[in-house]
C-alpha cells in the first residue's frame, strides 16, 4: 500500500474513478478497502437475509455487514432483528452456528445471556456489580432493519434514507423477480458458498456483465441442451441494461422472460415436458402447470442491488468482502414454498448445473475474476475500461437510461454510487 | 464385535476404489466412466448428514450424462478454469466395509485430495461412501457420495472430479 492515495478526499477518489473508467488500485489498495467498509458497507443498506431463512419465531442465521459479524433473528413476536455478534462484556461472539433456532444467545466466556431482540437478560454472579450494571444499555448492538417483500436489509446508519426510497425503481424488478415462485411463497432452498482471491467489486461488475457470457460460459453452452443454448444466445435477443439509480441496475438477457406471468400460451419447452406431465399427474390444472413450468427456469434478468445483492435468474447472489483481495460469494437457490416437489427438484438440478464451486459456470467466472485481480497488479497507470456502449445509450419506457445487453452501463452506475459514498 | 482381518471382500473392494482414484488422477476418463452402473449417481452434498440427495441442494448430483459432461468440460480446452485442469493426487484410507450381501457392498473410507493449479496448492478432505455392485464379470460403482469436511463452508472453484 505504498502508493495509497488516502486520506480519502474528493480529489483522490476523482483521480481513481471517472464516469467511464477506473484505476486498478480500486482492486488492490488495502487502505481503500478499509475506507469502503466504513464509507459504504457501514453507511448504506446491506442485504442480510431472505425472510424464509428465518421463517419462524426463534429462528436465526449468521451474516455480515461489511466485516462486522451479525446475527439475524426473529423474535417471539415475529419481529426481525439484526444484532452485532459481539458480547457487550468482553467482545466474544455469542453465536458461531450458521443457522438454527434458539430462545437466547448465551456468551460462552462469562455467561451473559441475550434475548432474540438483543436485550441483556442474564449476568452470572452479578453481586460484584453492586446493582450498578446498566443492563438496559448493554444489549447486543442493534442495526436498523427494513424489508421489502421478504428481502431483509440492515444498516448501521440511522440517517440512511428509507429502504423503499433507496430501492426506488429497482422495486418494480424485485416484484418481477418474485414471480418465479408461481404464487407460492418464495423460499431459500440451500446455498453454495465459494471464495475467490479477488476484490469484491470484480464480482459486483460481473453480475451486470453480459459481454462475458458467451465467451466465459462457452463450455456450459457446449454441454447444455440446444433449447437452453438458444435461450442463452443473449447477444441477439434485444436485451438491455438499465440504470435504476443509487447504484442499482438491471441487465435483461432474455426479454421474453421478464414477466413470468405472461406468455402462458407459449409451447412448453421440450426440456420441461416431463415436469409438466408430472405436474398434470399430480392434478394441477393446465394454467397452473404452465405457470409453474415457466417459473422453474427463473427470470431472464439479473437485478443488481448495490452493493451486495444480485437477484439473478433463479437465485440470490450475495457478495461478502473479506479483504482487499478475497471475496466470498453465496449462491442461494430459490424455490416454491410448499410447491410441487418435482418443480423444486428441477430448480435444484438447474442450480447445481451452473452455480457454485462445482457448477459448469461459476468456476469459470471465479477464474476470470482471479485473473483480473492478478492482472491489476500490473500496469498501474492503465485504466479499467467501463465505456462499452456509452455512445449509444437511450432512454427506456420508465425514463431510465438504457444501454444494449452488453453495455457496461450497470458498472458505470455502480461506480457512480461508489464514488458518491466514498466522497460523502 | 469380532473383526476378521482376513476379509478377501475388503481387499477386493479397496483395490477397486483405488483403481477408480488412480484413473481420476491420471485422466483416464473413459475407463472411469465405464466403472459405473447405468443408474449410478456421483454426489457431493452441501449439508452434512443429508441422505435424501434428490430433495436437497448438492454441489454435484451427477447421473451418467452429467458425468460425461463433466469429463467433456475438462477435456474441451475451452473452460478457462479447466485449462489446464488442476493436477490432483488423492489418497484413500481408513476403509470400513459397512455391509456386503454378496451382490451389493457398502464401503466407507476417507479421502485426502491435494490439488495443484496455477502455482496454488489446495487440499480437500472428505468421507467417501461407496455403494458397489458385483456382477458376474466385474465390480461397478452404483453410488459415490463425497462428504467434504467443510462442505457447508466456502470452497474454492473445483473444475475437476473430487
Ligand atoms: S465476554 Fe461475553 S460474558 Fe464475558
Ligand atoms: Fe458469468
Amino acid at each position: 500500500m505504498s502508493n495509497s492515495l488516502l486520506p480519502v478526499d474528493g480529489s483522490s477518489i476523482d483521480a481513481m474513478v471517472k464516469p467511464d473508467r477506473a484505476k486498478g488500485t480500486l482492486y488492490t489498495d488495502p487502505a481503500l478497502f478499509n475506507e469502503e467498509m466504513s464509507r459504504i458497507f457501514a453507511k448504506t443498506w446491506i442485504w442480510v437475509a431472505h425472510e424464509s431463512e428465518i421463517a419462524n419465531p426463534g429462528d436465526y442465521k449468521m451474516a455480515s455487514v461489511g466485516l462486522e459479524p451479525v446475527i439475524v433473528t426473529r423474535d417471539r413476536k415475529s419481529q426481525i432483528h439484526v444484532l452485532v455478534n459481539r458480547c457487550r462484556h468482553r467482545a466474544a461472539t455469542v453465536c458461531e452456528v450458521h443457522k438454527g433456532k434458539t430462545n437466547s444467545f448465551v456468551c460462552p466466556y462469562h455467561g451473559w445471556a441475550y434475548a432474540l431482540d438483543g436485550s441483556l437478560r442474564g449476568v452470572p454472579y452479578d453481586e460484584s456489580y453492586a446493582g450498578k450494571l446498566e443492563r438496559g444499555n448493554l444489549g447486543l448492538k442493534s442495526l436498523r432493519v427494513e424489508q421489502y417483500r421478504g428481502l431483509v436489509f440492515a444498516t448501521f446508519n440511522e440517517d440512511a434514507e428509507p429502504l423503499v426510497d433507496f430501492l426506488g425503481p429497482a422495486r418494480k424488478w424485485i416484484d418481477l423477480f418474485l414471480k418465479q415462485s408461481a404464487d407460492y411463497p418464495l423460499v431459500a432452498l440451500g446455498e453454495h458458498k465459494f471464495v475467490f482471491p479477488g476484490n469484491w467489486k470484480i464480482q459486483l461488475e460481473n453480475t451486470t456483465d453480459a459481454y462475458h457470457f458467451p465467451l466465459v460460459h462457452k463450455t456450459f453452452l457446449n454441454v447444455t441442451d440446444s433449447e437452453t443454448e438458444e435461450l442463452f444466445d443473449i447477444m441477439n435477443k434485444g436485451g438491455w441494461v438499465e440504470d435504476l439509480g443509487n447504484g442499482h441496475s438491471v441487465m435483461v438477457m432474455m426479454p421474453e422472460l421478464v414477466d413470468l406471468e405472461e406468455d402462458l400460451e407459449a409451447p412448453i419447452p421440450h426440456k420441461f415436458a416431463d415436469l409438466a406431465e408430472e405436474l398434470r399427474a399430480e392434478g394441477h390444472d393446465e394454467t397452473k402447470v404452465r405457470r409453474i413450468v415457466r417459473a422453474v427456469g427463473g427470470t431472464g434478468f439479473n437485478l443488481n442491488l448495490f452493493p451486495n445483492l444480485g437477484c439473478s435468474a433463479a437465485f440470490f447472489r450475495v457478495l461478502q468482502p473479506i479483504s482487499v483481495n478475497a471475496t466470498e460469494v453465496r449462491h442461494i437457490a430459490l424455490g416454491m414454498g410448499g410447491g410441487p416437489a418435482a418443480a423444486n427438484q428441477a430448480r435444484l438440478r438447474i442450480h447445481e448445473f451452473f452455480q457454485g464451486p462445482m457448477g459448469f459456470g461459476s468456476p469459470d467466472d471465479s477464474e476470470v475474476w482471479d485473473r483480473v485481480q492478478h492482472g491489476a497488479q500490473g500496469g498501474g497507470d492503465l485504466w479499467i475500461m467501463l465505456n462499452r456502449s456509452l455512445e449509444n445509450e437511450t432512454v427506456g419506457e420508465d425514463g431510465q437510461v438504457r444501454g444494449d445487453v452488453s453495455s457496461e452501463l450497470g458498472m458505470r452506475t455502480a461506480y457512480r454510487q461508489w464514488k458518491k459514498l466514498m466522497e460523502a | 464385535m469380532a473383526v476378521s482381518t482376513k476379509s478377501d471382500a475388503l481387499l477386493e473392494l479397496m483395490t477397486f476404489v483405488w483403481l477408480e482414484a488412480d484413473r481420476l488422477d491420471h485422466a483416464q476418463y473413459d475407463d472411469w466412466l465405464a466403472m459405473w452402473t447405468p443408474q449410478a449417481r456421483y454426489i457431493v452434498p452441501v449439508e452434512p448428514g443429508v441422505t435424501d440427495y434428490e430433495a436437497h441442494l448438492n454441489y454435484a448430483y451427477d447421473d451418467h450424462s452429467m458425468r460425461q459432461k463433466r469429463v467433456e468440460r475438462m477435456l474441451s480446452g475451452v473452460s478457462v478454469s479447466a485449462s489446464p485442469v488442476a493436477r490432483t493426487i488423492r489418497s484413500l484410507s481408513r476403509f470400513r466395509l459397512l455391509s456386503d450381501d454378496g451382490t451389493t457392498a457398502e464401503l466407507r473410507c476417507m479421502q485426502h485430495l491435494t490439488e495443484f493449479r496455477r502455482g496454488r496448492e489446495r487440499t480437500y478432505s472428505a468421507d467417501v461412501e461407496f455403494r458397489i455392485k458385483r456382477t458376474a464379470a466385474e465390480l461397478l460403482l452404483d453410488q459415490k457420495v463425497i462428504r467434504l469436511i467443510n462442505a457447508d463452508h466456502a470452497l474454492g472453484a473445483i473444475s475437476y472430479i473430487l
